[in-house]
Protein backbone atom coordinates (compact mmCIF):
# COMPACT_ATOMS: atom_id res chain seq x y z
CA UNK A 1 0.00 0.00 0.00
CA UNK A 2 1.26 3.40 -0.79
CA UNK A 3 0.65 6.37 1.53
CA UNK A 4 -1.26 9.48 0.54
CA UNK A 5 1.77 11.71 -0.12
CA UNK A 6 3.99 9.00 -1.69
CA UNK A 7 3.74 10.38 -5.22
CA UNK A 8 4.92 13.86 -4.25
CA UNK A 9 8.30 14.84 -5.62
CA UNK A 10 8.90 18.11 -3.79
CA UNK A 11 11.71 19.26 -6.07
CA UNK A 12 9.41 18.81 -9.04
CA UNK A 13 6.68 20.73 -7.24
CA UNK A 14 9.18 23.46 -6.41
CA UNK A 15 10.28 23.73 -10.04
CA UNK A 16 6.66 23.80 -11.22
CA UNK A 17 5.85 26.55 -8.71
CA UNK A 18 8.78 28.60 -9.96
CA UNK A 19 7.66 28.05 -13.55
CA UNK A 20 4.15 29.19 -12.71
CA UNK A 21 5.48 32.27 -10.93
CA UNK A 22 7.76 33.21 -13.81
CA UNK A 23 4.97 32.68 -16.36
CA UNK A 24 2.73 34.82 -14.19
CA UNK A 25 5.34 37.52 -13.63
CA UNK A 26 6.42 37.72 -17.27
CA UNK A 27 2.94 37.65 -18.74
CA UNK A 28 1.55 40.07 -16.14
CA UNK A 29 4.29 42.62 -16.84
CA UNK A 30 3.67 42.43 -20.58
CA UNK A 31 -0.09 42.48 -20.07
CA UNK A 32 0.19 45.77 -18.18
CA UNK A 33 2.64 47.21 -20.70
CA UNK A 34 0.28 46.40 -23.59
CA UNK A 35 -3.11 46.50 -21.90
CA UNK A 36 -2.76 49.80 -20.06
CA UNK A 37 -2.12 51.94 -23.16
CA UNK A 38 -4.80 49.99 -25.04
CA UNK A 39 -7.30 50.67 -22.26
CA UNK A 40 -6.34 54.34 -22.16
CA UNK A 41 -6.76 54.65 -25.94
CA UNK A 42 -10.04 52.77 -25.75
CA UNK A 43 -11.26 55.24 -23.12
CA UNK A 44 -9.93 58.39 -24.80
CA UNK A 45 -11.43 57.55 -28.20
CA UNK A 46 -14.81 56.81 -26.62
CA UNK A 47 -17.88 58.97 -26.99
CA UNK A 48 -17.56 62.39 -25.42
CA UNK A 49 -13.90 61.91 -24.53
CA UNK A 50 -10.97 64.09 -25.52
CA UNK A 51 -9.85 61.99 -28.53
CA UNK A 52 -13.32 60.88 -29.56
CA UNK A 53 -12.95 58.78 -32.72
CA UNK A 54 -15.68 56.34 -33.62
CA UNK A 55 -13.65 54.39 -36.17
CA UNK A 56 -10.56 53.90 -34.00
CA UNK A 57 -12.70 53.07 -30.99
CA UNK A 58 -14.87 50.64 -32.97
CA UNK A 59 -11.92 48.78 -34.49
CA UNK A 60 -10.04 48.54 -31.20
CA UNK A 61 -13.15 47.44 -29.39
CA UNK A 62 -13.83 44.76 -32.01
CA UNK A 63 -10.30 43.36 -31.83
CA UNK A 64 -10.52 43.23 -28.04
CA UNK A 65 -13.89 41.51 -28.17
CA UNK A 66 -12.65 38.92 -30.65
CA UNK A 67 -9.62 38.08 -28.53
CA UNK A 68 -11.77 37.94 -25.42
CA UNK A 69 -14.38 35.70 -26.98
CA UNK A 70 -11.89 33.01 -28.06
CA UNK A 71 -11.69 30.41 -25.28
CA UNK A 72 -8.18 30.48 -23.86
CA UNK A 73 -7.50 26.80 -24.59
CA UNK A 74 -8.24 27.46 -28.26
CA UNK A 75 -6.16 30.64 -28.27
CA UNK A 76 -3.23 28.58 -26.93
CA UNK A 77 -3.40 26.22 -29.89
CA UNK A 78 -4.25 28.77 -32.57
CA UNK A 79 -1.33 30.93 -31.51
CA UNK A 80 1.33 28.21 -31.70
CA UNK A 81 2.78 29.36 -35.08
CA UNK A 82 2.86 32.98 -33.94
CA UNK A 83 4.39 31.98 -30.62
CA UNK A 84 7.14 30.03 -32.40
CA UNK A 85 7.78 33.05 -34.62
CA UNK A 86 7.98 35.36 -31.61
CA UNK A 87 10.01 33.37 -29.08
CA UNK A 88 11.34 30.41 -31.08
CA UNK A 89 9.38 27.75 -29.20
CA UNK A 90 5.86 26.98 -28.18
CA UNK A 91 6.97 25.03 -25.14
CA UNK A 92 7.99 25.92 -21.62
CA UNK A 93 7.68 29.24 -19.84
CA UNK A 94 8.79 31.26 -22.88
CA UNK A 95 6.29 29.51 -25.13
CA UNK A 96 3.46 30.20 -22.71
CA UNK A 97 3.95 33.91 -22.39
CA UNK A 98 2.70 35.11 -25.83
CA UNK A 99 -0.69 33.32 -25.58
CA UNK A 100 -1.04 34.37 -21.94
CA UNK A 101 -0.51 38.01 -22.87
CA UNK A 102 -2.80 37.71 -25.89
CA UNK A 103 -5.49 36.34 -23.60
CA UNK A 104 -5.03 38.73 -20.69
CA UNK A 105 -4.12 42.06 -22.29
CA UNK A 106 -7.52 42.62 -23.97
CA UNK A 107 -9.23 41.65 -20.72
CA UNK A 108 -7.06 44.07 -18.76
CA UNK A 109 -7.61 46.82 -21.36
CA UNK A 110 -11.36 46.53 -20.88
CA UNK A 111 -11.00 46.75 -17.11
CA UNK A 112 -8.72 49.78 -17.49
CA UNK A 113 -11.34 51.47 -19.65
CA UNK A 114 -13.99 50.82 -16.99
CA UNK A 115 -11.72 52.15 -14.22
CA UNK A 116 -11.04 55.34 -16.21
CA UNK A 117 -14.75 55.86 -16.77
CA UNK A 118 -15.18 56.00 -13.01
CA UNK A 119 -13.03 59.12 -12.82
CA UNK A 120 -15.07 62.25 -12.13
CA UNK A 121 -15.41 64.19 -15.40
CA UNK A 122 -15.32 67.41 -13.40
CA UNK A 123 -11.74 66.69 -12.35
CA UNK A 124 -10.73 66.27 -15.99
CA UNK A 125 -12.50 69.50 -16.91
CA UNK A 126 -10.82 71.30 -14.00
CA UNK A 127 -7.42 70.07 -15.18
CA UNK A 128 -8.02 71.50 -18.64
CA UNK A 129 -9.27 74.73 -17.06
CA UNK A 130 -5.93 74.97 -15.21
CA UNK A 131 -4.09 74.93 -18.52
CA UNK A 132 -3.11 71.26 -18.69
CA UNK A 133 -2.15 69.68 -22.02
CA UNK A 134 -3.92 66.45 -22.92
CA UNK A 135 -0.84 64.42 -22.01
CA UNK A 136 -0.71 66.17 -18.63
CA UNK A 137 -4.39 65.51 -18.04
CA UNK A 138 -3.94 61.80 -18.75
CA UNK A 139 -0.71 61.33 -16.80
CA UNK A 140 -1.26 63.89 -14.05
CA UNK A 141 -4.97 63.59 -13.36
CA UNK A 142 -6.75 60.72 -15.13
CA UNK A 143 -4.37 57.87 -14.25
CA UNK A 144 -3.64 58.95 -10.65
CA UNK A 145 -7.37 59.45 -10.00
CA UNK A 146 -8.11 55.99 -11.42
CA UNK A 147 -5.24 54.34 -9.53
CA UNK A 148 -7.33 52.36 -7.01
CA UNK A 149 -9.48 51.03 -9.87
CA UNK A 150 -6.41 50.25 -11.96
CA UNK A 151 -4.78 48.28 -9.13
CA UNK A 152 -8.01 46.35 -8.61
CA UNK A 153 -8.12 45.65 -12.35
CA UNK A 154 -4.53 44.39 -12.25
CA UNK A 155 -5.38 42.11 -9.32
CA UNK A 156 -8.34 40.57 -11.15
CA UNK A 157 -6.17 40.14 -14.26
CA UNK A 158 -3.32 38.51 -12.33
CA UNK A 159 -5.76 36.02 -10.83
CA UNK A 160 -7.22 35.26 -14.25
CA UNK A 161 -3.64 34.70 -15.43
CA UNK A 162 -3.08 32.12 -12.70
CA UNK A 163 -5.85 29.96 -14.14
CA UNK A 164 -4.60 30.66 -17.67
CA UNK A 165 -1.12 29.40 -16.68
CA UNK A 166 -2.73 26.22 -15.43
CA UNK A 167 -4.47 25.78 -18.78
CA UNK A 168 -1.23 26.50 -20.60
CA UNK A 169 -0.05 23.21 -19.11
CA UNK A 170 -2.15 21.50 -21.79
CA UNK A 171 0.25 22.60 -24.53
CA UNK A 172 3.38 21.80 -22.56
CA UNK A 173 4.00 25.05 -20.78
CA UNK A 174 5.12 23.48 -17.53
CA UNK A 175 4.16 24.84 -14.14
CA UNK A 176 1.67 23.69 -11.54
CA UNK A 177 -1.18 23.22 -14.01
CA UNK A 178 0.98 20.96 -16.16
CA UNK A 179 1.87 18.90 -13.10
CA UNK A 180 -1.76 18.60 -12.10
CA UNK A 181 -2.74 17.38 -15.56
CA UNK A 182 0.14 14.99 -16.15
CA UNK A 183 0.33 13.40 -12.71
CA UNK A 184 -2.85 14.28 -10.92
CA UNK A 185 -5.22 13.60 -13.80
CA UNK A 186 -3.52 11.28 -16.30
CA UNK A 187 -1.81 9.10 -13.66
CA UNK A 188 -4.55 9.31 -11.07
CA UNK A 189 -2.14 10.67 -8.47
CA UNK A 190 -4.72 12.48 -6.40
CA UNK A 191 -2.15 13.70 -3.89
CA UNK A 192 -0.28 15.61 -6.61
CA UNK A 193 -3.57 17.12 -7.73
CA UNK A 194 -4.39 18.22 -4.19
CA UNK A 195 -0.99 19.79 -3.56
CA UNK A 196 -0.97 21.72 -6.83
CA UNK A 197 -4.51 22.96 -6.33
CA UNK A 198 -3.69 24.07 -2.79
CA UNK A 199 -0.60 25.91 -4.05
CA UNK A 200 -2.64 27.65 -6.76
CA UNK A 201 -5.24 28.58 -4.17
CA UNK A 202 -2.58 30.07 -1.90
CA UNK A 203 -1.20 32.00 -4.86
CA UNK A 204 -4.62 33.41 -5.76
CA UNK A 205 -5.33 34.29 -2.16
CA UNK A 206 -1.96 36.03 -1.79
CA UNK A 207 -2.50 38.03 -4.97
CA UNK A 208 -5.92 39.18 -3.82
CA UNK A 209 -4.64 40.20 -0.40
CA UNK A 210 -1.69 42.14 -1.80
CA UNK A 211 -3.96 43.77 -4.39
CA UNK A 212 -6.50 44.83 -1.77
CA UNK A 213 -3.77 46.20 0.49
CA UNK A 214 -2.32 48.29 -2.33
CA UNK A 215 -5.78 49.59 -3.27
CA UNK A 216 -6.31 50.70 0.32
CA UNK A 217 -2.96 52.46 0.30
CA UNK A 218 -3.53 54.42 -2.91
CA UNK A 219 -7.17 55.23 -2.27
CA UNK A 220 -7.90 58.58 -0.63
CA UNK A 221 -11.58 58.84 -1.43
CA UNK B 1 -11.76 92.43 -19.66
CA UNK B 2 -14.37 90.09 -21.13
CA UNK B 3 -16.74 90.80 -24.01
CA UNK B 4 -19.34 88.64 -25.69
CA UNK B 5 -20.40 89.82 -29.14
CA UNK B 6 -23.57 88.23 -30.48
CA UNK B 7 -22.45 84.86 -29.13
CA UNK B 8 -24.45 81.75 -29.85
CA UNK B 9 -23.83 78.14 -29.01
CA UNK B 10 -25.68 75.21 -30.49
CA UNK B 11 -24.84 71.68 -29.49
CA UNK B 12 -24.35 69.60 -32.60
CA UNK B 13 -26.43 66.79 -31.20
CA UNK B 14 -25.78 63.16 -31.94
CA UNK B 15 -27.20 62.39 -28.55
CA UNK B 16 -30.98 62.41 -28.46
CA UNK B 17 -30.87 64.86 -25.57
CA UNK B 18 -29.00 67.72 -27.22
CA UNK B 19 -30.23 67.51 -30.80
CA UNK B 20 -29.59 70.90 -32.31
CA UNK B 21 -30.55 72.65 -29.10
CA UNK B 22 -29.42 76.26 -28.86
CA UNK B 23 -27.79 76.73 -25.47
CA UNK B 24 -27.11 80.40 -26.07
CA UNK B 25 -28.28 82.84 -28.70
CA UNK B 26 -27.36 86.44 -29.41
CA UNK B 27 -25.56 87.05 -26.15
CA UNK B 28 -23.86 90.43 -25.76
CA UNK B 29 -22.04 91.11 -22.53
CA UNK B 30 -19.12 93.08 -21.31
CA UNK B 31 -17.34 92.69 -18.02
CA UNK B 32 -15.06 95.50 -16.86
CA UNK B 33 -11.71 94.85 -15.14
CA UNK B 34 -12.05 94.52 -11.38
CA UNK B 35 -15.78 93.98 -11.54
CA UNK B 36 -17.83 91.22 -9.95
CA UNK B 37 -20.26 90.17 -12.64
CA UNK B 38 -23.09 87.80 -11.90
CA UNK B 39 -25.03 85.66 -14.34
CA UNK B 40 -28.26 84.33 -12.92
CA UNK B 41 -30.57 81.84 -14.53
CA UNK B 42 -32.52 78.68 -13.89
CA UNK B 43 -30.91 75.34 -14.69
CA UNK B 44 -30.80 74.86 -18.44
CA UNK B 45 -30.74 78.62 -19.10
CA UNK B 46 -27.23 78.36 -20.55
CA UNK B 47 -25.18 79.61 -17.59
CA UNK B 48 -22.69 76.73 -17.62
CA UNK B 49 -22.15 77.11 -21.34
CA UNK B 50 -21.67 80.85 -20.98
CA UNK B 51 -18.99 80.59 -18.31
CA UNK B 52 -17.17 77.81 -20.21
CA UNK B 53 -16.93 79.99 -23.30
CA UNK B 54 -14.77 82.39 -21.31
CA UNK B 55 -11.90 79.93 -20.78
CA UNK B 56 -12.43 78.00 -23.99
CA UNK B 57 -13.81 74.80 -22.43
CA UNK B 58 -16.60 75.37 -24.96
CA UNK B 59 -16.32 76.95 -28.40
CA UNK B 60 -18.95 79.40 -29.63
CA UNK B 61 -21.00 78.38 -32.68
CA UNK B 62 -21.30 82.03 -33.65
CA UNK B 63 -20.11 85.44 -32.49
CA UNK B 64 -16.96 86.27 -30.63
CA UNK B 65 -15.71 85.99 -27.07
CA UNK B 66 -12.77 88.24 -26.22
CA UNK B 67 -10.98 87.73 -22.90
CA UNK B 68 -8.04 89.87 -21.79
CA UNK B 69 -7.47 90.92 -25.40
CA UNK B 70 -7.61 87.41 -26.88
CA UNK B 71 -10.30 86.10 -29.21
CA UNK B 72 -10.80 82.80 -27.40
CA UNK B 73 -11.98 80.80 -30.42
CA UNK B 74 -8.98 81.89 -32.47
CA UNK B 75 -6.39 80.75 -29.91
CA UNK B 76 -4.18 77.76 -30.63
CA UNK B 77 -3.33 75.12 -28.05
CA UNK B 78 -0.55 77.17 -26.46
CA UNK B 79 -2.56 80.40 -26.58
CA UNK B 80 -5.43 78.69 -24.85
CA UNK B 81 -3.15 77.28 -22.14
CA UNK B 82 -1.73 80.75 -21.57
CA UNK B 83 -5.25 82.19 -21.34
CA UNK B 84 -6.26 79.52 -18.85
CA UNK B 85 -3.35 80.48 -16.61
CA UNK B 86 -4.78 84.00 -16.60
CA UNK B 87 -8.34 82.80 -15.92
CA UNK B 88 -8.89 80.69 -12.79
CA UNK B 89 -12.01 78.63 -12.28
CA UNK B 90 -13.82 77.12 -9.30
CA UNK B 91 -16.66 74.63 -9.41
CA UNK B 92 -19.85 73.65 -7.64
CA UNK B 93 -18.46 70.22 -6.77
CA UNK B 94 -14.92 71.57 -6.23
CA UNK B 95 -13.37 69.04 -8.66
CA UNK B 96 -10.30 68.47 -6.52
CA UNK B 97 -7.99 65.58 -7.30
CA UNK B 98 -8.77 62.98 -4.66
CA UNK B 99 -5.39 61.32 -5.24
CA UNK B 100 -3.44 64.45 -4.29
CA UNK B 101 -3.10 66.22 -0.96
CA UNK B 102 -4.39 69.75 -0.40
CA UNK B 103 -0.90 71.08 -1.14
CA UNK B 104 -0.67 68.76 -4.16
CA UNK B 105 -3.91 70.15 -5.55
CA UNK B 106 -2.81 73.75 -5.13
CA UNK B 107 0.60 72.95 -6.63
CA UNK B 108 -0.93 71.13 -9.63
CA UNK B 109 -1.50 74.16 -11.92
CA UNK B 110 1.99 75.43 -11.09
CA UNK B 111 3.52 72.10 -12.02
CA UNK B 112 1.46 72.06 -15.21
CA UNK B 113 2.97 75.44 -16.02
CA UNK B 114 6.44 73.97 -15.48
CA UNK B 115 7.43 76.13 -12.49
CA UNK B 116 10.56 75.10 -10.57
CA UNK B 117 10.00 73.11 -7.37
CA UNK B 118 11.17 75.83 -4.98
CA UNK B 119 8.75 78.33 -6.49
CA UNK B 120 5.90 75.80 -6.42
CA UNK B 121 6.52 75.13 -2.74
CA UNK B 122 6.70 78.77 -1.72
CA UNK B 123 3.66 79.77 -3.76
CA UNK B 124 1.60 76.83 -2.45
CA UNK B 125 2.35 77.79 1.15
CA UNK B 126 1.42 81.39 0.44
CA UNK B 127 -1.88 80.42 -1.20
CA UNK B 128 -2.84 78.04 1.60
CA UNK B 129 -2.18 80.80 4.12
CA UNK B 130 -4.38 83.16 2.13
CA UNK B 131 -7.37 80.79 2.28
CA UNK B 132 -6.66 79.84 5.90
CA UNK B 133 -5.72 76.19 5.28
CA UNK B 134 -2.03 76.12 6.14
CA UNK B 135 -2.61 73.37 8.70
CA UNK B 136 -4.34 71.17 6.15
CA UNK B 137 -1.54 71.01 3.57
CA UNK B 138 -0.99 67.26 3.96
CA UNK B 139 -4.61 66.20 4.26
CA UNK B 140 -6.56 64.68 1.40
CA UNK B 141 -9.73 66.32 0.02
CA UNK B 142 -11.87 63.49 1.42
CA UNK B 143 -10.87 64.60 4.91
CA UNK B 144 -12.18 68.15 4.44
CA UNK B 145 -15.58 69.82 4.80
CA UNK B 146 -17.32 71.34 1.79
CA UNK B 147 -16.24 74.86 2.70
CA UNK B 148 -12.64 73.77 3.14
CA UNK B 149 -12.74 71.96 -0.20
CA UNK B 150 -13.92 75.12 -1.91
CA UNK B 151 -11.11 77.07 -0.24
CA UNK B 152 -8.66 74.58 -1.73
CA UNK B 153 -10.43 75.10 -5.07
CA UNK B 154 -9.98 78.85 -4.73
CA UNK B 155 -6.31 78.55 -3.75
CA UNK B 156 -5.76 76.27 -6.73
CA UNK B 157 -7.55 78.67 -9.08
CA UNK B 158 -5.35 81.53 -7.85
CA UNK B 159 -2.10 79.60 -8.15
CA UNK B 160 -1.06 80.96 -11.53
CA UNK B 161 -1.93 84.54 -10.55
CA UNK B 162 -4.98 84.96 -12.79
CA UNK B 163 -6.67 88.26 -13.59
CA UNK B 164 -10.09 86.64 -13.84
CA UNK B 165 -11.83 84.15 -11.56
CA UNK B 166 -14.76 82.14 -12.92
CA UNK B 167 -17.14 80.77 -10.30
CA UNK B 168 -19.37 77.98 -11.58
CA UNK B 169 -22.15 77.72 -8.98
CA UNK B 170 -19.34 77.84 -6.44
CA UNK B 171 -21.60 77.99 -3.39
CA UNK B 172 -24.54 75.89 -4.57
CA UNK B 173 -23.34 72.77 -2.77
CA UNK B 174 -22.65 74.59 0.51
CA UNK B 175 -24.79 75.37 3.55
CA UNK B 176 -25.82 79.01 4.15
CA UNK B 177 -23.14 79.76 6.72
CA UNK B 178 -20.33 78.31 4.59
CA UNK B 179 -21.77 80.08 1.55
CA UNK B 180 -21.42 83.34 3.42
CA UNK B 181 -17.77 82.65 4.26
CA UNK B 182 -16.91 81.68 0.71
CA UNK B 183 -18.68 84.73 -0.72
CA UNK B 184 -16.77 86.91 1.71
CA UNK B 185 -13.52 85.33 0.60
CA UNK B 186 -14.44 85.95 -3.03
CA UNK B 187 -15.31 89.58 -2.26
CA UNK B 188 -11.98 90.05 -0.48
CA UNK B 189 -10.07 88.62 -3.42
CA UNK B 190 -11.88 91.01 -5.70
CA UNK B 191 -10.92 93.96 -3.50
CA UNK B 192 -7.40 92.98 -2.52
CA UNK B 193 -6.16 91.51 -5.80
CA UNK B 194 -8.32 93.55 -8.15
CA UNK B 195 -9.54 90.24 -9.54
CA UNK B 196 -12.28 90.36 -12.14
CA UNK B 197 -14.92 87.83 -11.14
CA UNK B 198 -17.64 86.19 -13.20
CA UNK B 199 -19.98 84.04 -11.20
CA UNK B 200 -22.97 82.06 -12.31
CA UNK B 201 -25.68 81.09 -9.90
CA UNK B 202 -29.36 80.38 -9.58
CA UNK B 203 -29.56 82.22 -6.26
CA UNK B 204 -30.39 85.93 -6.25
CA UNK B 205 -29.01 86.11 -2.74
CA UNK B 206 -25.50 85.33 -4.02
CA UNK B 207 -25.83 88.09 -6.61
CA UNK B 208 -27.08 90.55 -3.99
CA UNK B 209 -24.17 89.88 -1.66
CA UNK B 210 -21.21 90.11 -4.00
CA UNK B 211 -22.02 91.31 -7.51
CA UNK B 212 -21.64 94.77 -9.02
CA UNK B 213 -23.60 93.96 -12.14
CA UNK B 214 -25.78 91.08 -13.17
CA UNK B 215 -27.17 89.55 -16.33
CA UNK B 216 -30.36 87.52 -16.20
CA UNK B 217 -30.34 84.51 -18.52
CA UNK B 218 -33.47 82.77 -19.75
CA UNK B 219 -33.61 80.17 -22.50
CA UNK B 220 -30.11 81.06 -23.71
CA UNK B 221 -30.79 84.78 -23.99
CA UNK B 222 -29.89 87.71 -21.77
CA UNK B 223 -33.31 89.09 -20.84
CA UNK B 224 -32.05 91.80 -18.53
CA UNK B 225 -28.75 93.17 -17.34
CA UNK B 226 -27.51 96.10 -15.33
CA UNK B 227 -26.22 97.17 -11.94
CA UNK B 228 -27.37 94.77 -9.23
CA UNK B 229 -29.36 97.42 -7.36
CA UNK B 230 -31.32 98.26 -10.48
CA UNK B 231 -32.10 94.66 -11.39
CA UNK B 232 -32.72 93.73 -7.80
CA UNK B 233 -34.89 96.65 -6.74
CA UNK B 234 -36.63 97.33 -10.02
CA UNK B 235 -36.58 94.14 -12.04
CA UNK B 236 -37.91 94.78 -15.53
CA UNK B 237 -38.23 91.20 -16.79
CA UNK B 238 -40.52 88.50 -15.51
CA UNK B 239 -37.51 86.23 -14.99
CA UNK B 240 -35.66 88.76 -12.86
CA UNK B 241 -38.81 89.44 -10.85
CA UNK B 242 -39.16 85.74 -10.20
CA UNK B 243 -35.60 85.46 -8.91
CA UNK B 244 -36.04 88.49 -6.67
CA UNK B 245 -39.32 87.13 -5.33
CA UNK B 246 -37.71 83.76 -4.69
CA UNK B 247 -35.02 85.44 -2.64
CA UNK B 248 -37.16 88.00 -0.86
CA UNK B 249 -40.81 87.10 -1.06
CA UNK B 250 -43.28 89.45 -2.75
CA UNK B 251 -43.86 92.56 -0.64
CA UNK B 252 -47.53 93.08 0.02
CA UNK B 253 -48.51 89.91 -1.72
CA UNK B 254 -52.16 89.05 -1.40
CA UNK B 255 -53.14 92.14 0.61
CA UNK B 256 -56.64 93.42 -0.01
CA UNK B 257 -56.77 97.09 0.85
CA UNK B 258 -58.08 100.40 -0.32
CA UNK B 259 -56.19 103.52 -1.29
CA UNK B 260 -53.15 104.12 -3.39
CA UNK B 261 -50.62 101.30 -3.22
CA UNK B 262 -47.05 102.47 -3.64
CA UNK B 263 -43.66 100.87 -3.29
CA UNK B 264 -40.98 102.99 -1.68
CA UNK B 265 -37.33 102.20 -2.24
CA UNK B 266 -34.80 103.61 0.19
CA UNK B 267 -31.10 103.41 -0.42
CA UNK B 268 -28.04 104.23 1.64
CA UNK B 269 -28.61 106.78 4.42
CA UNK B 270 -32.30 107.22 3.65
CA UNK B 271 -32.88 103.62 4.73
CA UNK B 272 -32.61 104.53 8.38
CA UNK B 273 -34.35 107.96 8.33
CA UNK B 274 -37.63 108.27 10.28
CA UNK B 275 -39.28 109.57 7.17
CA UNK B 276 -42.60 107.74 7.22
CA UNK B 277 -43.99 109.45 10.34
CA UNK B 278 -42.82 112.86 9.21
CA UNK B 279 -44.56 112.58 5.85
CA UNK B 280 -47.77 111.32 7.46
CA UNK B 281 -47.86 114.24 9.89
CA UNK B 282 -47.11 116.85 7.23
CA UNK B 283 -49.57 115.66 4.59
CA UNK B 284 -52.29 114.08 6.70
CA UNK B 285 -51.92 110.79 4.83
CA UNK B 286 -52.60 107.54 6.61
CA UNK B 287 -50.55 104.53 5.68
CA UNK B 288 -50.75 100.86 6.25
CA UNK B 289 -47.67 98.75 5.63
CA UNK B 290 -48.38 95.82 3.31
CA UNK B 291 -44.89 94.46 3.14
CA UNK B 292 -41.28 95.41 3.48
CA UNK B 293 -37.67 94.37 3.65
CA UNK B 294 -34.40 95.87 4.72
CA UNK B 295 -31.18 94.37 3.45
CA UNK B 296 -27.79 95.12 2.05
CA UNK B 297 -26.64 95.11 -1.54
CA UNK B 298 -22.94 94.45 -1.03
CA UNK B 299 -22.15 97.39 1.33
CA UNK B 300 -25.20 99.53 0.60
CA UNK B 301 -28.19 99.23 2.90
CA UNK B 302 -31.55 99.48 1.22
CA UNK B 303 -35.16 99.11 2.18
CA UNK B 304 -38.28 98.52 0.23
CA UNK B 305 -41.74 99.14 1.66
CA UNK B 306 -45.10 98.58 0.08
CA UNK B 307 -47.70 100.93 1.54
CA UNK B 308 -51.29 101.75 0.95
CA UNK B 309 -51.88 105.49 1.32
CA UNK B 310 -55.31 106.82 2.26
CA UNK B 311 -56.75 110.23 3.19
CA UNK B 312 -54.91 113.54 3.20
CA UNK B 313 -52.89 114.78 0.25
CA UNK B 314 -51.50 111.60 -1.36
CA UNK B 315 -49.80 113.50 -4.21
CA UNK B 316 -48.01 115.77 -1.76
CA UNK B 317 -46.90 112.76 0.25
CA UNK B 318 -45.43 111.15 -2.85
CA UNK B 319 -43.65 114.38 -3.77
CA UNK B 320 -42.31 114.64 -0.21
CA UNK B 321 -40.90 111.09 -0.35
CA UNK B 322 -39.25 111.81 -3.66
CA UNK B 323 -37.77 115.02 -2.33
CA UNK B 324 -36.09 112.95 0.36
CA UNK B 325 -34.43 110.70 -2.20
CA UNK B 326 -36.90 107.87 -1.90
CA UNK B 327 -37.98 106.26 -5.10
CA UNK B 328 -41.75 105.83 -5.38
CA UNK B 329 -43.36 103.32 -7.72
CA UNK B 330 -47.08 103.18 -8.11
CA UNK B 331 -48.07 99.57 -7.69
CA UNK B 332 -51.82 100.00 -8.04
CA UNK B 333 -54.88 101.88 -7.04
CA UNK B 334 -57.59 100.07 -5.26
CA UNK B 335 -60.88 101.89 -5.57
CA UNK B 336 -63.29 101.69 -2.75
Amino acid sequence: MSGFMDNIDWSEIGQATLDTLSMLGGSMALTVVLGLPLGVILFLTGKGQMLQNRVANGVLSLVINILRSVPFVILLIVMIPLTVALVGTSLGVAGAIPPLVAGAAPFFARLVETALREVDKGVIEASFAMGAKRRQVVLGALLPEAMPGLIAAATVTAIALVSYTAMAGVVGAGGLGDLAIRFGYQRFQTDVMVVTVVLLLVLVQALQMVGDAVVRRVSHR
Amino acid sequence: MITFQDVSKTYAGGGAKDDGRAALSGVDLSVAPGEVFGVIGASGAGKSTLIRLINGLEKPSGGKVVVDGDDVAALGVEGLRSLRRRVGMIFQHFNLLSSKTVAGNVAFPLKLAGKPDAEVKARTAELLARVGLSDFANKYPAQLSGGQKQRVGIARALATGPKVLLCDEATSALDPETTEQILELISNLNRELGLTIVLITHEMDVVRRVCDRVAVLEGGRVVESGPVEQVFLHPASATARRFVTEAEGEPGEGAVVGGRVVRLTFKGEATYKPILGAVARETGVDYSILGGRIHRLRETPYGQLTLSLTGGDVEAAIARFQADGVRVDLVGEVGR
